[in-house]
């Protein structure tokens, strides 16, 4: 009963947008199904008969109650067909059963909007050790074949066959197999010849006091056994951590696998309580990540000050001026002494001789910088960032090429990223601008698709990007728009010193960045 | 522990230094001589025409740009030289160098010490011609240098790269362009601090692979 009486709160109670992390728009739901994508919108339902919407994934709105309520619905595509398989108490639990609808479109405009009621796919008659809810469906990339897994803390998590020509259980009186124990909300997903069964632990409904957290057990066949990291099994209650609460948001539930093609990935799921929005309990899209074999939850990217690297290259993005070095250049090598003001050109003779230094053995005590270590000893004090309006005076004032070059913590090489309201986004995160931190100096695509900083960002959507996590943990940078390219395109360390557009390819390290703290 | 305090090692040292003294690096730059020829199997260009180095000293972006924008003679941005001929700069008289590598880099260091000339705080001008079948969209001029270089494609400047560097293939590479059917005029100035000395270029097609469709020629060639 604790589902239907928290849907009922949901759907009266709209919290005021989170000013820090998390989705935008109306993004209360419990118990969310895996997101679906029809007609490039995208579609999730909660218990109760919630319903959200987004356009991008990033904003989304109350969408239209499906004709079957009920707790902790999943959704699937199928070819044509939306099969959704949604819970409903058929007495006091554990006495349960799954229906199955399906839809050929989950837009409500749509000609093809109609839910066909199909009948139950799994129960539990109150008795037996399951209580037939929270179902999650799961179509073998391997076999073809479909399967659905189910069951919420009494007894066990369940899997049953379905056809995916219907949707439909294959056969009903096949007995099914047991998965897990002392959890609910369990879904599976594959990758490199493993099945991970992902489902969630501790109490739910409770708020902020809610110890729901996501866990997972894997195995070689999808029948099981699934074991944790450990070595235990999830049937004798096992399980990996995948997420547990963090932050400010409490109790992580209700995993769903949101695949965007070219090795990317993502994970919809709810936190039992957001305290920026009022302990309301939210959907939440976050990178899926994998390592050492096993999922791992990412991050999206945060607003900050960052430093741009390619993996291919470990150069960092900078925009294309002469650097000072921090500090000023050093005495005897061309430049002012150590400690002059940070940004103060020096003579303007030659520059440092290059090649290495004279290998004259240890310099001379006293030398410059400091007593006892020579030309090594620093300034003995720290030395201050750049003030980049100080070194930006010789800056030219329009357009400049970017470039990469080895990471000198100089401030051209420092780079703000921010969220940019109202401009839309992509599923879990707001389109970002890219400045040169302290200035309003913009990264932007060209209209011949390579790479230009602009005076001042206005917000057109070349200057916008698209940041996302891969699954190793670096990044990929795609702007919004860019020329007249059919593909998306991201940021391509091409070379060690220029960076390009170009169709991000998935197999190679010149689209993927390390965003660092600097 | 000091090596030469040891009359064994120190013999041995000796005796290395003197095989290594009768054992010089074999040159890696010799006279073109062929009318043309493609670039190797990884798209580099390995015949080119060098200008004996002038005296130049400078590494940072504004130090290059300046060093490389002053004319040290007629036509510099424009000239397709020949092998042998010869110029004034100052109060030096240089002249170019048809060359072949048999490297993917061109060893200036080599090029320089062959001829008695400094390799340090020098600036080398090099060019090449490439001749394309046909006209060749969207490709981009990949190079690496040792140290600092500006490069030009038909006139106009693509690629630049500063401060003491060693030689990494595709470091600097320029935007998309055209190669133009027929001869493409390729110009390098490559600025030295101190030491080795070498540069590579070859051209990348859309999808970064080498382009290698192409003959090299370098000027009139006389034998």
């Amino acid at each position: 009963m604790r589902h239907a009486i928290l849907a009922l709160v949901l759907a009266l109670t709209v919290f005021p947008l989170a000013s820090g992390q998390g989705l935008d728009g109306q993004v209360n739901i419990h118990d969310p199904s895996t997101i679906a994508v029809c007609n490039g919108k995208f579609y999730t339902y909660g218990t109760g008969g919630t319903s959200l919407v987004s356009d991008d994934g990033w904003t989304w709105r109350r969408g239209q109650t499906p004709p079957r309520r009920g707790m902790a619905p999943d959704i699937i595509q199928l070819g044509d067909r939306y099969y959704m398989y949604v819970a409903a108490n058929i007495g006091a639990q554990p006495k349960a059963a799954i229906n199955m609808l399906w839809s050929k479109s989950l837009d409500p405009n749509s000609p093809d909007y109609k839910w066909e009621e199909s009948g139950v796919v799994a129960s539990s008659d109150g008795v037996e050790d399951c209580n037939a809810i929270d179902p999650g469906a799961f179509l073998d990339p391997e076999s073809g074949r479909l399967w659905l897994v189910y069951g919420s803390y009494f007894g066990y998590i369940r899997l049953v066959e379905l056809d995916p020509k219907t949707g439909k259980r294959i056969n009903p009186s096949d007995q099914p197999r047991n998965l897990a124990i002392n959890c609910e909300a369990a879904i599976m997903i594959y990758r490199d010849g493993w099945y991970y069964l992902l489902a969630t632990h501790g109490s739910c409904c409770r708020g902020s006091e809610s110890g729901y957290n996501i866990r997972m057990g894997r195995s070689r066949k999808v029948t099981g056994p699934f074991l944790d990291h450990t070595g235990l099994d999830m049937i004798q209650g096992g399980g990996k951590l995948f997420l547990g609460s963090s932050g400010r948001t409490i109790g992580a539930g209700h995993f769903g696998l949101i695949d965007l093609g070219d090795g990317a990935q993502k994970f919809s799921m709810h936190w039992e309580a957001d305290l920026d929005r009022g302990g309301a309990s939210v959907l939440d899209i976050r990178p899926l990540m994998w390592q050492d074999g096993w999922p791992v939850a990412g991050e999206n990217l945060k607003q900050g000050t960052y430093q741009l690297e390619s993996v291919r290259t470990g150069t960092v993005l900078e925009l294309a001026v002469e650097g000072m070095p921090v500090g000023g250049r050093r005495a005897g090598r061309g430049g002012p002494p150590l400690g002059a003001a940070p940004g103060v050109r020096g003579p303007g003779g030659p520059p440092a001789p290059s090649g290495p230094p004279a290998p004259s053995g240890p310099p001379a005590p006293g030398g410059p910088g400091g007593a006892g270590f020579g030309m090594f000893a620093g300034t003995g004090s720290p030395i201050p960032d750049q003030d980049v309006a100080q070194v930006s005076k010789n800056w030219p004032a329009g357009n400049i090429d970017p470039r990469m070059a080895t990471y000198l913590s100089q401030a051209q090489q420092r780079w703000t990223i921010g969220p940019v309201a109202n401009a839309g986004g992509y599923p879990g995160s707001p389109y970002f601008k890219i400045t040169i931190a302290g200035t309003d100096r913009a990264l932007a695509a060209t209209p011949d698709n390579e790479l230009v900083v602009l005076p001042a960002f206005t917000g057109a959507p070349e200057q916008l990007w698209r940041i996302e996590q891969l699954p190793d943990g670096t990044w990929r940078i795609v702007p919004k728009s860019a020329g007249n390219a059919k593909e998306p395109l991201a940021i391509s360390a091409v070379g060690a010193s220029f960076a390009t557009l170009s169709k991000f390819d998935p197999k190679s390290d010149k689209h993927r960045w390390l965003i660092k703290k600097p | 522990m000091n090596l030469l305090r040891n009359p064994v090692l120190t013999v041995a040292l000796i005796a290395g230094c003197v095989f290594a003294a009768a054992e010089l690096p074999a040159p890696t730059l010799t006279k073109a001589t062929s009318a043309d020829k493609g670039p190797d199997p990884d798209g580099f260009i390995q015949r080119w025409l060098l200008l004996e180095p002038i005296p130049a000293i400078g590494l940072t972006d504004s130090a290059v740009q300046a060093i490389v924008k002053k004319e040290y003679f007629p036509n510099q941005f424009t000239v397709v030289p020949s092998d042998g001929d010869r110029l004034a700069v100052s109060d030096q008289q240089l002249s170019w160098h048809a060359l072949d590598s048999r490297n993917y880099n061109v060893n200036l260091y080599h090029f320089a010490w062959e001829r008695d000339k400094k390799t340090t705080n020098q600036l080398f001008w090099a060019v090449t011609t490439i001749n394309c079948p046909r006209e060749t969209p969207d490709v981009r001029l990949a190079i690496g240098s040792n140290a600092a270089s500006v490069w030009w494609v038909n006139g106009k400047e693509v690629i630049g790269i500063y401060n003491d560097r060693q030689t990494v293939i595709d470091d600097g590479v320029s935007k998309r362009l055209t190669l133009k059917q027929g001869p493409n005029v390729v110009r390098a100035a490559i600025v030295n601090g101190g030491g080795a000395t070498d540069f590579c270029a070859r051209f990348l097609d859309m999808d970064d692979r080498p382009v290698t469709g192409f003959t090299i020629s370098a000027g009139e060639v006389r034998k």
